[in-house]
């Protein structure tokens, strides 16, 4: 049984469907990347899966229990955490109420996490007490992923982790999401900096007009001739 | 020295109190909008809907007070409180809510706070009438006079009770608020929620309880801001009527959205009220013989005449506005 299984999934705002029948598995020892054009659906889908977005066909499951539709505080507690892509931290609060906003539905283990995310991320240690607003783009990033990871999540979602950010501070973020999935969290992210993502993916799922095109592993779609010449740019 | 008196008399302690009222109710309205974004004008009622269950209270009970030697108003105010908390989450639910599930604009649900605002204004008219009333019944309000010391002054500082009872709380009230927004896993899920929602609800706060919260806490402010002008003054049904505009005016002038900002705010808008309307020439009056002789002292040298003091709040929203456009504190942009 796959920690997340999503089939044939429907779904967007209003009524309209942007999503027409999306096919995702994703195991604990997966990072999962989606790539496709522009309104191809990859963020539609990803909000789908933690809710935020209404799924009127087909069906998600985590670890084989049906989660459509339910709330995102309700996700959390099963265990999955989401960054979104922009607008992912408190701006006017320091940067460990941030952290402690993550650990909101398991106050008994905020200290805990906190040394542990301090540890992972020693330069949020150092600016503990600064608004996370003040922070610079990829220490912004660190504190979104940390917030993520207060509650222990066994599934991670992230919205395109590296826009914006600067070529070095994206390899700085590719690596934490690999350490993380090393520690046995699943991760499922949409990345429009596609081969470098596809490059730590092992699977990779390349969707069109709301549906898959190709599903395979990152290192295969990365050689696939068709992949690379329409959707990785040659 | 008589004049120094006067001047703290009228117009430091005059100052205080509306700076208070101001600032306590602004708090309010600047706690809603913060976490729903909207600028709820029935806030102004919600006060006097509080002031009038306490009066009520006080009318059933007049002598239960007196066994604790406090006035019985103040024993009804926590009822009041309570009161004024479930009629808030009351109008949440019935009129607000349904509007924020559909996704509608802030304005809409500022047009149905005005809506509210009139329902309430009609509501309590109707079960206590449009003249004015003493909350105190069957007891009288203490006056307090100081002498100064020696033959400084012939004229006491005058002090009532409910003035120092309204600046004891207003203080509690900021300390207490400031302690809850920092301190608690529910004040800073407030403070997340007014940072940015949609973060929050992904983090898994219960913004449904964040919104309930926040009813209460502006219910328990507005009936507490409302008591305590009522028992300074005396309760009228259009009470809130006069407070509406420079309460919102404070908030603004705090900036939008920031707790701070608004104490900050209706303290300024309090004595910028009572500064303008204060009658300068009784400050004027020992220093005459500076003057060269033609120069004669006007009776009346005040800044404003008193029935234009509700211009003063705006005066010193748009001089603010000028210099800092998101109030004195960054306040919230929509």
């Amino acid at each position: 049984m796959s920690l997340l299984n999503a089939t044939q999934v429907e779904g967007g705002y209003g009524g309209m469907n942007i999503l027409k029948g999306v096919d995702m598995a994703i195991d604990k020892e997966d990072i999962g990347v989606i790539v496709g054009p522009n309104g191809a659906g990859k963020s539609t889908m990803l909000k789908a899966i933690f809710g935020l977005v209404e799924v009127n066909g087909g069906d998600i499951q985590l670890r084989g229990q049906s989660i459509a539709n339910l709330a995102p505080n309700k996700l959390v507690e099963l265990g999955m955490g989401f960054i979104p892509q922009e607008k992912n931290i408190f701006p006017s609060m320091t940067v460990e109420e941030n952290l402690e906003m993550g650990a909101y539905i398991k106050p008994q283990e905020t200290a805990r996490m906190l040394e542990k995310i301090y540890g992972f991320f020693p330069p949020l240690k150092e600016k503990r007490k600064q608004p996370a607003g003040e922070l610079s783009g990829g220490q912004r990033q660190m504190v979104a992923m940390g917030r993520a990871l207060m509650t222990e999540p066994t599934l991670l979602l992230l919205d395109e982790p590296t826009a914006g950010l600067s070529p070095l501070y994206m390899q700085e973020i590719f690596d934490r999401i690999v350490e993380i999935n090393k520690a046995g969290v699943g991760v499922l992210m949409v990345e429009q900096n596609a081969k470098q993502a596809l490059e730590i993916a092992t699977k990779g799922f390349v969707l069109a007009s709301g549906q898959n095109l190709y599903t395979d592993s990152g290192h295969n779609l990365l050689n696939d001739p068709e992949v690379a010449k329409s959707f990785l740019g040659g | 020295m008589n004049e120094l008196v006067f001047f703290i008399n009228k117009a430091l302690i005059s100052g205080a109190v509306a700076g208070s009222i101001y600032a306590i109710g602004a708090v309010g309205v600047t706690l809603v909008f913060s976490i729903m974004r909207f600028a709820h004008f029935a806030h102004a009622d919600q006060m006097t809907f509080g002031a009038l269950i306490v009066f009520f209270l006080t009318a059933l009970f007049p002598g239960a007070g007196a066994a604790l030697g406090i006035p019985t108003p103040l024993l009804m105010l926590p009822l009041a409180m309570l009161a004024t908390s479930v009629l808030a989450i009351g109008i949440d639910k019935a009129f607000y809510k349904p509007l924020r599930e559909h996704g509608v604009k802030p304005i809409v649900i500022v047009i149905a706070s005005l809506g509210v605002t009139l329902m309430l204004q009609g509501i309590i008219r109707l079960f206590a009438g449009t003249s004015s009333r003493s909350l105190y019944i069957e007891e009288s309000k203490a006056i307090f006079r100081l002498d100064l010391p020696g033959d400084l002054a012939s004229r006491p500082l005058v002090i009532t009770e409910p003035q120092i009872l309204l600046i004891v709380f207003t203080i509690l009230a900021v300390f207490g608020l400031h302690l809850f927004l920092n301190r608690t896993r529910m004040g800073k899920a407030m403070r997340a929620m007014s940072d940015n929602p949609d973060l929050a609800r992904v983090s898994g706060i219960d913004t449904n309880k964040v919104v309930m919260v926040t009813w209460v806490l502006a219910g328990c402010l507005a009936a507490a801001a409302g008591t305590f002008l009522s028992l300074d003054v005396s309760l009228s049904p259009d009470l809130s009527f006069f407070l509406l505009l420079p309460i919102f005016a404070a908030a603004i002038v705090g900036g939008v959205g920031h707790p701070y900002g608004a104490i900050a705010g209706g303290f300024l808008v309090g004595y910028a009220e009572t500064l303008s309307v204060f009658n300068w020439s009784v400050l004027l009056r020992p220093i005459n013989h500076w003057f060269p002789e033609w120069m004669e002292i006007p009776r009346n040298l005040s800044l404003v005449g008193t029935e234009y003091k509700i211009v003063v709040p705006f005066f010193i929203l748009v001089v603010v506005l000028i210099w800092r456009p998101t109030g004195i504190f960054k306040g919230k942009v929509i």
